[in-house]
């Protein structure tokens, strides 16, 4: 477990902003305690000091996972998302997608989210922009990136793919053995 | 007497004669191969072997004959060619040589690829290319075709001309003929820093490449020089470690990356160092985003269009359409919410019927 360097917390910093934009900030300046982020085997970790300083005392062979995983590091050094970021995605999202209730299980089964399961939008999204999945009921389902801008979603027919799928809460039970 | 001598004359006549052909006709074995283009010939046969053994003049005689002898071959074959007077009948004989076939190797190593300037490599990052322009431009003034940039130049020399303008916002009282004056000393001095930068980047970036030169040279820098030490001391069998160290040599073999090492902060150090240099660094990449995006722009007036031409269209239809639609719905809604009041009265479940209505 080391501190990321200067370049790994910029394509961080720059894969988050994304989906929340500017509210990075306000998850490495917390009012309620210090947290940083770690990596670990190729995988960044979001803790808090209090938690940094018991993992610190873990061997590295038998460390699992520090804190909460927000992705990893692929081995050309670009920054995956991981669906376990997005309990800290979804309070700060700036662009979200609510689909609805029956094409739920679609996209929870790992599909794009298409026109028709398309339940809400948030206004003025840009095409390709990094976008939160939710339920009707506001579950947060997982993320994506908006495959058509706002405008362009109101004409396309029902068979088009509005989000594209990046992660979804199914990769819990998908994944489960690889989430980690 | 006089017989003998007649014989002996015509004799050392003959020997003559032949002495002069033989210097004019050279036998070979293997005909030699002729480059004229490069005045080159090529000899396959193999040199006489027992005269060149061993150095002293039999050796440089003979060589010297081969080397005359192969002449005259090229120089037969000169004359061969097509041959005229240069500058009418009493002029010299002047032969015009073919094309070079022979590929000769160059002398010199090619130039090695020089490092690309700070402004070449922004250009490549941002896929500039260099447009190419005529250098001359039709001057309308002078009516003649003059050069765009420099001495006598198109549209007369900016820093030359007899009125300047003041610009709109500027003080009045400002000599504008200095300003221009000034700003081109100051352009032409920074375009000399960052020549000399780019220079000093490409001498460095040649000390870092490891296929650099490792014999020496005329002058070497204390770093190349420490460089090759270091290459020289870890290059044996056990890479250093049995290696007599010189005097005020450090105990420990220098490392193979040059004395650098991957270094990453401690895992529990200064936190709230780390947490203000992650806030700078939002900070700066907040402000390297475009001021205008203009998919976002285009979007956004899209937008408005559209909800104001909505806004049109439900001002003109408001009158007729909306009591109707608004009967209509009330009516079929009524029917069913009475339905359902009628199957859900019995379970008690009002809130969950209520709720679905608002969806």
């Amino acid at each position: 477990m080391r501190p990321l360097t200067e370049a790994e917390t910029r394509t961080v910093f720059e894969k988050l902003s994304r989906y929340i934009g500017e509210n990075i900030q306000l998850l490495v300046d917390r009012p309620d305690g210090t947290y940083c982020f770690r990596l670990h085997r190729d995988r960044v970790y979001y803790l808090s000091e209090k938690l940094l300083k018991v993992a610190a005392s873990v061997p590295r062979d038998s460390l699992v996972a520090p804190g909460t995983c927000f992705g990893k590091f692929t081995k050309t050094q670009k920054f995956r998302l991981s669906v376990t970021a997005l309990d800290f995605l979804a309070p700060y999202a700036k662009f979200k997608v609510w689909v609805k209730p029956g094409s739920e299980q679609s996209f929870l089964y790992g599909n794009h989210v298409l026109k028709s399961g398309l339940g809400r939008i948030t206004e003025n999204t840009a095409q390709y922009q990094g976008v939160v999945v939710y339920s009707m009921a506001d579950v947060p389902l997982g993320f994506g990136v908006a495959a058509k801008s706002t405008q362009e979603c109101r004409k396309v027919d029902p068979m088009a793919i509005v989000v594209f799928h990046q992660a979804d809460v199914g990769e819990y039970v998908r994944n489960e053995d690889t989430l980690m | 007497m006089a017989a003998v001598r007649v014989e002996e004359v015509l004799a050392a006549a003959e020997e003559q004669e032949a002495e002069k052909r033989r210097s004019v006709v050279v036998e070979k074995e293997l005909e030699l191969e002729f480059d004229l283009g490069n005045l080159l010939a090529l000899d396959r046969n193999p040199p006489p072997a027992a005269g060149l053994r061993g150095a002293g003049p039999q050796r440089e005689a003979q060589l010297l004959a081969l080397a005359r002898d192969n002449t005259q071959l090229l120089v037969a074959q000169l004359w061969e060619l097509p041959a005229e007077r240069a500058g009418g009948a009493g002029g010299p004989l002047v032969a015009r040589l073919p094309e070079p076939t022979f590929r000769l190797p160059r002398e010199k190593p090619p130039p090695r690829p020089k490092p690309p300037t700070r402004w070449e490599q922004f250009a490549r990052l941002k896929g500039i290319r260099r447009r190419k322009r005529t250098s001359l431009v039709w001057d309308e003034q002078a009516k003649e075709w003059r050069r765009r940039w420099g001495y006598r130049r198109a549209g007369g020399d900016p820093a030359r001309a007899w009125l300047a303008e003041v610009p709109a916002g500027a003080d009045p009282e400002e000599d504008q003929f200095a300003r221009l004056r000034r700003e081109k000393r100051e352009r032409v001095a920074r375009n000399e820093l960052n020549r000399l930068r780019n220079l000093a980047r490409a001498h460095r970036a040649g000390t870092v490449v490891p296929a650099a030169p490792l014999h020496p040279t005329g002058h070497q820098s204390k770093e190349e020089l420490s460089h090759v030490a270091r290459v020289a001391r870890v290059s044996t069998a056990s890479l250093g470690r049995f290696q007599p160290r010189l005097p005020k040599e450090s105990a420990e073999p220098p490392s193979r990356s040059g004395g650098r090492k991957r270094r990453f902060e401690p895992l529990l150090g200064n936190l709230a160092a780390e947490r203000s240099r992650q806030l700078e660094l939002l900070k700066n990449m907040s402000s390297k985003k475009p001021v205008l995006d203009i998919t976002r722009a285009v979007n956004k007036q899209l937008r408005q269009e559209e909800a104001e031409a909505a806004a049109a269209k439900g001002k003109k239809q408001s009158q007729r359409g909306k009591r109707g639609r608004r009967q209509q719905r009330t009516g079929r809604s009524s029917k069913k919410s009475a339905a359902r009041r009628q199957q859900q009265r019995p379970g008690g479940g009002s809130t969950g019927g209520s709720k679905r209505k608002k969806a």
